[in-house]
């Protein structure tokens, strides 16, 4: 693509140099070359693109941000008349009759969805290999995984077939692809973005959030998603919002900045470490306040996170009975089978792992022992964040404890592949916002900085990323199949 | 042996609310099936429930009603059984933190006084319906996710007459908050009773059978009446009763086992994540209280204190809130207390009962029975034809005024009209007015009984009295 920033094309879209028809044309022909490389779709909407660009072109208003511009959206996100499968075979050719209001909000705001991303399957993974059509791969390096889960949002915006994408963020879903394909991704505070419409995974944690090349282009997705929402129980009041662009330019200096100690230690390689200490120069430099602090709850943070969106899973998933939509298998003489085979056939390996590993949590004996205990550590750590956040604005650490990791290498340790969420997932629990940005490249990898910012104060990490992104130009850095 | 009888009572009742507990669907579920439903009720992929506030707020008015401590934050849980009328295959009710716990309610058996304690209220959602047929079953969903309550007693009861009265009690309580029609006929309010044994003295509780399919309050005791004496056997014969869920069967008078509960059923309750904690502010409450109807305790004082009824009547007129708000608006228009009071508890009720109506579905109308009472006192019409406009308006709800103008069944009260022939009377019949005179009181009887003949009984029979009684002294 001629385009290198959503806002790049804004411009462009604007100033007539291009029309929309005209952008999408060129997406899908981006893909169409790219596609057979990096597999980060499920589906496409080529033809109701097209003509939703047609008529955007023929109003020509493109005073908004977003008019005319291709978005992929993940495919756990409903859309109306699309296919929508979070890569199960359960929802194979599940095609549903309403939209998710992130999507309604981009659609108003004149985006184009043009097609849904892959990823682990109901989001349950962190490589994008549990997808039950298809493996997506690295945009830097095509035998590497692109994270998980939504390995397909980052890939198709790091490889350039569009330049903005959601994601959804469970326990480091959005963050941990960003990092691994060098773009950035934000997982906003619970309750920011609306989750009507979002195929649950795990409701107190779920959260649809931001993937963009550049900081500014990612400020201005999270405008058009987030507010309140009366469909959503969850969804904050109105007063919590704010436009996230306000303070983007305002540098870093007498920003207090802890960098949390604990992410630097076990497990995570030497140079991931060395490149947030790198960081934490630069900010020191233009001002910022920078002290390193502890949280040390977070070492409970893995087995605590399992426990309680595997609990939520299992309930989530109850649904998917083969009797109102969705896959059904041909196999059943009552009731029962119905269901047992019908749930048997249609979800993968890893979604029964965690579907059994909820069931056990909850049941009854185990309750307090497990999901009860998880919930209390929970607190314990949500606390543990408070307490720190008296004292500073951000905290930063790195996103994941190394660069992408071979497709294929971790499949048979479920273990292993946990232990690659342990410094996404405090912020899950803690129901914080927090973005991955590109923090340059290990063995020729992306890894990515996290910026962990208070409730609902997604503006100040925005300003210390605007500020970072300038200062090292990461962004400007592009792969192989994108130059 | 003899043995204690443990008795507790579970009670849904279903909210009079306009749409359901965690969708806008439309509460009626009588229509089509499947019409009052949205993609909420079928559990589709990535909706999300939005709790009902107004529902809240009457779960709250009963908790108030029953003098229950409300929890300030109380929460919603997840209970989880994969059936197809139950589409999420969980069901959203309340089992950590429920919305009140800890009330009472008062019983009188045999002239005592008892308080049986309400352990908690938790507010809930309704499954929706399947039902079989040969090779197929069909699954309505109207009924997904109507609002229910359910009160929880604790097991206090020790007589199945104490149960009775407890579920009457409850009934006309929460009747009138105006929050249900607590119709068990129309499942509005459904009952599981259950009831175990233990020697008389005994610290704990004996293994207990839980009755279903308990469709009236004398089912219940009869069902409860027979649940003591087979489990009493049963413990005399030497065996063990162990954990059941048994059914009610009018046509044997008996109850039936249903299954054998082997270990409780694992419902894997765990918090609801999409619904926050329900926070209940001072504001709440207070808003709950100021739009609490009067209760029928207050209504009973205010009836024998205000309106000087006698304690009698005023029980016997608050044992519905249709007869209670009936009675309120026809004294309200300016008919007598007292006299409003008789006719609704002596005729009013006499239709009904004789006609197997409610107060609510006959034609009589507050204004109306209102009107005729006023004539009473007015004079305008006798007692004696009151019942035959009384039984018309019942019938027909004709309006009082014209139909006693159209059939002209008003007295005459006019005196300038009557005394000339009163007057006339006296003149041709002096015998009687000597006997009168004389201490015949009868004389007056005849006198009068000829006025009536003459005025085809119009007359104002106490305006003919008056009238010859003077007129007699004059001469």
């Amino acid at each position: 693509m001629d385009f290198n920033s959503l806002t790049d094309l804004h411009q462009a879209l604007k100033n007539k140099e291009i029309s929309a028809q005209e952008v999408v044309k060129q997406t899908f022909a981006e893909i169409k070359e790219k596609e057979p490389k990096i597999a980060a779709f499920i589906s496409l909407n080529e033809e109701s693109s097209l003509k939703y660009a047609g008529e955007i072109d023929e109003k020509g208003d493109f005073s908004n941000f977003l008019t005319g511009i291709p978005i992929a959206i993940k495919d756990n996100i409903i859309t109306n008349g699309i296919t929508t499968t979070a890569a199960s075979k359960i929802l194979e050719n599940f095609v549903p009759i309403y939209d998710a209001t992130v999507v309604k909000k981009l659609k108003n705001a004149g985006a184009i969805v043009t097609g849904k991303s892959n990823m682990d399957e109901f989001a349950m993974g962190s490589s994008t290999e549990t997808s039950a059509f298809k493996i997506t791969k690295n945009a830097w390096d095509q035998t590497k995984v692109p994270g998980g889960s939504s390995g397909g949002s980052a890939a198709a915006v790091a490889s350039r077939q569009v330049l903005g994408s959601l994601g959804t963020d469970t326990g480091g879903s959005i963050r941990q692809p960003a990092a691994f394909n060098g773009v950035v991704g934000l997982k906003p505070t619970y309750g920011a973005v609306s989750r009507w419409g979002v195929i649950a995974f795990a409701s107190s944690l779920d959260q649809v959030g931001p993937i963009t090349t550049n900081v500014e282009d990612n400020a201005h997705l999270l405008n058009a998603i987030a507010g309140h929402d009366e469909k959503d129980a969850t969804s904050a009041k109105e007063s919590y919002f704010s436009d996230y662009l306000e303070d983007l330019n305002k540098g870093v200096k007498n920003l207090k900045i802890g960098i949390i100690k604990d992410y630097l230690t076990e497990g995570v390689m030497p140079e991931v470490a060395e490149s947030v200490k790198n960081a934490a120069t630069i900010l020191e430099k233009a001002g910022a306040k920078i002290e390193e602090v502890s949280l040390p709850n977070i070492k409970y943070a893995v087995p605590t996170y399992y426990i309680i969106a595997s609990s939520e899973a299992s309930t989530n998933l109850q649904r998917y009975d083969g009797i109102r939509y969705g896959y059904r298998t041909p196999n059943y003489h009552n009731l029962e089978e119905l269901y047992v085979n019908t749930r048997t056939e249609g979800f993968g390996e890893e979604v029964k792992r965690r579907i059994m590993l909820g069931t056990f949590s909850l049941s009854t004996g185990f309750y307090e022992a497990y999901f009860k205990k998880a919930a209390q550590i929970r607190t314990l750590i949500t606390n543990d964040f408070k307490r720190v956040f008296a004292n500073y604005d951000l905290l930063i650490g790195p996103t994941t404890p190394t660069p992408a990791f071979g497709i294929g290498s971790k499949n048979d340790d479920p273990l292993q592949m946990y232990a690659n969420d342990i410094l996404t997932i405090p912020v899950n629990l803690a129901g914080l916002p927090a973005m991955s940005l590109p923090n340059g490249f290990v063995d020729g990898l992306p890894i990515g900085l996290q910026i962990i910012g208070k409730r609902f104060d997604e503006k100040t990490i925005y300003r210390l990323a605007k500020f970072y992104e300038d200062e090292t130009k990461f962004y400007q850095q592009k792969p192989e199949i994108a130059r | 042996m003899n043995f204690e009888t443990v008795i507790g009572l579970e009670v849904h009742v279903e909210l009079k609310t306009k749409s359901k507990m965690f969708s806008p669907s439309p509460v009626d579920y009588g229509a089509e099936p499947n019409i009052n439903t949205n993609i909420i009720d079928w559990a589709y992929p990535g909706v999300l429930p939005v709790p009902n506030r107004k529902a809240y707020s009457m779960g709250l008015m009963v908790a108030t009603a029953l003098h229950m401590k409300i929890n300030r934050d109380s929460f919603f849980d997840r209970k989880n059984y994969v059936y197809p009328d139950n589409t999420k295959s969980y069901q959203i009710t309340q089992n950590y933190f429920p919305l009140a716990h800890d009330g009472y309610i008062e019983v009188n058996v045999a002239g005592k006084t008892k308080k049986i304690g309400v352990e908690e209220i938790h507010v809930e959602e309704d499954a929706g319906k399947n039902t079989h047929e040969k090779n197929y079953s069909y699954v309505d969903l109207n009924r997904q996710g109507t609002p229910l309550i359910e009160i929880v007693s604790k097991p206090e009861m020790s007589s199945p007459e104490e149960a009775y009265q407890y579920l009457e009690n409850l009934r006309k309580i929460v009747q009138f908050t105006g929050v249900s029609d607590v119709k068990m006929e129309e499942g509005s309010m459904r009952v599981d009773c259950n009831l175990s044994l233990r020697p008389y003295g005994a610290d704990h509780l004996g293994t207990k059978a839980e009755i279903k399919n308990i469709n009236s309050f004398n089912y219940a005791r009869e069902a409860l009446t027979f649940e003591q004496k087979r489990q009493a056997e049963a413990l005399r014969r030497g065996e063990q009763i162990h954990l059941q869920t048994r059914r009610w069967d009018e046509s044997t008078k008996s109850t039936i086992l249903m299954r054998l509960k082997e270990g409780s059923s694992d419902y894997r309750f765990v918090p609801e994540p999409d619904i926050p904690p329900i926070h209940i502010d001072q504001n709440w409450i207070d808003e709950v209280k100021a739009s609490m109807p009067e209760s029928p305790k207050d209504r009973i004082n205010r009836y024998t204190k205000d309106l000087s009824l006698s304690e009698y009547d005023a029980n016997v007129l608050t044992q519905t809130k249709e007869m209670s708000d009936f009675f309120d608006q026809t004294v309200n228009l300016g008919a007598d207390p007292k006299q409003t009071a008789n006719y609704l508890m002596g005729d009013v009720s006499g239709y009904l009962n004789s006609e197997h109506l409610d107060l609510l579905d006959s034609k009589l109308t507050p204004e109306n029975l209102a009107d005729m009472i006023k004539m009473i006192k007015k004079g305008t019409i006798s007692s004696k034809i009151a019942k035959k406009v009384l039984k018309a308006t019942m019938e027909s709800g004709v309006e009082v005024n014209s139909y006693v103008k159209e059939n002209k069944l008003a007295q005459n009260s006019n005196a300038e009209e009557l005394l000339p022939m009163v007057k006339e009377l006296l003149d041709q019949n002096q015998k009687s007015v000597d006997d009168f005179k004389n201490g015949k009181d009868r004389a007056i009887k005849f006198l009068m009984g000829q006025i009536m003949k003459q005025t085809k009984g119009k007359a104002n029979p106490q305006m003919v009295n008056q009238l010859i009684l003077k007129e007699i002294k004059k001469r």
